[in-house]
């Protein structure tokens, strides 16, 4: 059994991110028991384990809600008026950037540059782009996730 | 006119999800043309042409491929670049989501010059939203046998700006942290899983098929001496039409913004994102090329009513985040530069301080161990030079 294991392993096809990848995909985020399976796993240190999962903005070593909404909080977006989308969501939502609705619908994040400047002010929601924001625009689009 | 579409000439004009829209189109016919050529003889019309790195740092492409090919392996690796992090920069994006094949087809090629079996697209997280259209577009390829040489896989970023730094890039394609590595060796040396490896930018391969087929020559008619070709941009801020633009490179800024993105009373405009530089509306004629300013060609302009230590501020409070912590000079640098430019902001700041702004430029500069750290200090070095009255107004 294990022959085939290291035969099916290739560094080029399994590593720590796409491990951590995986058990996001599973959990919704990364729990700490899971940094030391992947950590025994691997035959690597724990630190080492989580140091990556801390590295990367997308992956959540805390419970996040079903959704996670990501604002683009840079330049382009700013000058557009991103306060008023992050103020609109705060308010609909009532919670802060960094926090999880009780009905644990929605997580609102702020994020950096998603690269929509064009439709900014923008946000992801998951991994969908809404762009050109307006206040009915965003009420309208939080309908679509449940 | 300045505008000219080589790169993205088939965008709008083909659909993206369906190769033989593209074969109609082009065939595939310079990969054709490309493999009843030797590598050698591909990587010598590369060079010749002068084709410079799309991403920002402007090395010359066919030198890149050259030290990989010679470098002694059967393992070498072909990484397309799709980690368009730099604020205010779409083109990417935009050429992906509408043209995926000549990005493809250019990719294939610069494989087979190099000698790699195994070619990566490293997508950035944000774009996740593109993966099924380039997974879709690479398996019509392969149906089509275009892919006999040369195997294309997604790897996928998970949020990190400093990923789109080549050594950074490749340890997070290995699975790590992705931070910048010490340099020598070069990725084309050493590069991932200590392999010969190439990395450019998703502009930069598209412009290869054309390179190909029309020859050197031709692509070294348009542009400056030591920038040939064209250069996409991607316009966002203060402008009536925010969008991507092509233009020969050498093109004035003010073709660019006013004329094309409909600018008005433009006090500043940011090239090349945070890390990019700040100039001044009365020097809209400055050329684009990578003699003067270029970046990765991301543009935003500031209108009259904007606030320079806002801008300044914002674009640090974003470098700061997006430091990797790994060297001190960048990690600590532009920790101290937001708090400077906070005081500023709160009409807090001191004669002082712009002193110890200009100090720590340039140690930032001259002890950085990547780009990132290098040139954060460029924001506040042209706003000091251009726009010091602003930081004197806030001086209590």
């Amino acid at each position: 059994m294990t022959k085939i294991k290291t035969q099916t392993i290739s560094p080029q096809n399994e590593n720590i991110l796409i491990r951590l990848k995986r058990v996001e995909s599973q959990f919704g985020y990364i729990p700490e028991e899971s940094i030391t399976e992947v950590a025994q796993s691997l035959d690597l240190p724990v630190s080492e384990i989580y140091g990556v999962a801390t590295f990367y903005s997308f992956l959540a070593t805390k419970p996040l809600g079903r959704n996670v909404i990501w604002v683009c909080q840079n330049l382009p977006c700013h000058l557009k008026h991103a306060e008023i989308t992050i103020d609109n969501l705060e308010r609909t939502l009532g919670i802060k950037p960094g926090e999880t609705t009780s009905d644990n619908k929605f997580s609102l994040e702020l994020t950096n540059c998603i690269g929509a400047c064009d439709y900014a002010p923008a946000m992801l929601i998951n991994r969908d782009l809404h762009g050109n924001l307006t206040p009915n625009k965003i009420s309208q689009i939080l309908k679509l996730y449940k | 006119m300045p505008e000219k579409q080589i790169v993205l000439k088939n965008c709008q004009m083909i659909n993206p999800r369906d190769i033989n829209t593209y074969l109609a189109r082009h065939d595939f016919k310079a990969l054709a043309k490309a493999q009843v050529m030797e590598p050698d003889e591909i990587i010598n019309e590369v060079k010749a042409s002068g084709l410079r790195g799309r991403g920002g740092a402007g090395f010359p492409c066919g030198s890149k491929w050259e030290a990989a090919r010679n470098t002694p392996g059967d393992e070498k690796y072909l990484v397309g670049n799709a980690d368009e992090g730099e604020v205010g920069t779409f083109k990417d994006r935009y050429i992906i989501e509408n043209d995926p094949f000549t990005f493809i087809e250019g990719i294939t090629i610069a494989a087979y010059a190099i000698g790699a079996k195994q070619s990566y697209i490293y997508l950035r997280s944000e774009y996740h939203r593109l993966r099924n259209l380039l997974e879709n577009a690479i398996s019509q390829a392969k149906d089509k046998g275009f892919l006999k040489h040369v195997k294309i896989d997604i790897r996928e970023g998970a949020g990190a700006y400093i990923c789109g730094e080549e050594t950074a890039l490749m340890d997070s394609i290995e699975g790590k942290r992705g931070e910048p590595r010490y340099r020598p060796p070069f990725p084309t040396t050493k590069g991932l899983w200590g392999n010969p490896t190439v990395i450019n930018n998703v502009e930069t391969l598209m412009n290869i098929p054309n390179i190909i087929l029309n020859g050197a020559q031709q692509f070294r008619q348009i542009g400056t001496e030591r920038s040939k070709g064209t250069k996409v941009f991607s316009v966002s801020g203060d402008v009536a039409k925010p969008g991507v633009y092509e233009l020969v490179l050498g093109s004035k800024l003010r073709e660019l913004v006013i004329d094309l993105a409909g600018a008005e009373t433009v006090k500043m405009v940011q090239i090349g994102g945070a890390m990019g530089r700040i100039v001044s509306s009365t020097m809209l004629d400055t050329s684009l090329s990578f003699e003067t300013i270029l970046g990765a060609g991301g543009v935003i302009v500031y209108n009259e009513s904007r606030d320079t230590i806002d801008i300044v501020l914002r674009t640090m409070e974003f470098l700061n985040k997006e430091s990797c912590g790994k060297c001190s000079p960048c990690r600590e640098g532009t920790e101290a530069m937001v708090k400077i430019l906070q005081k500023f902001a709160g009409g807090r700041g001191t004669p002082k301080d712009t002193g110890l702004l200009e100090e720590l430029s340039s140690t930032m500069m001259l002890a950085s161990l990547c780009g990132l750290g290098q040139a954060a200090p460029f924001p506040v070095i042209d706003s000091l030079q251009y726009f010091r009255h602003d930081y004197e107004s806030r001086i209590k």
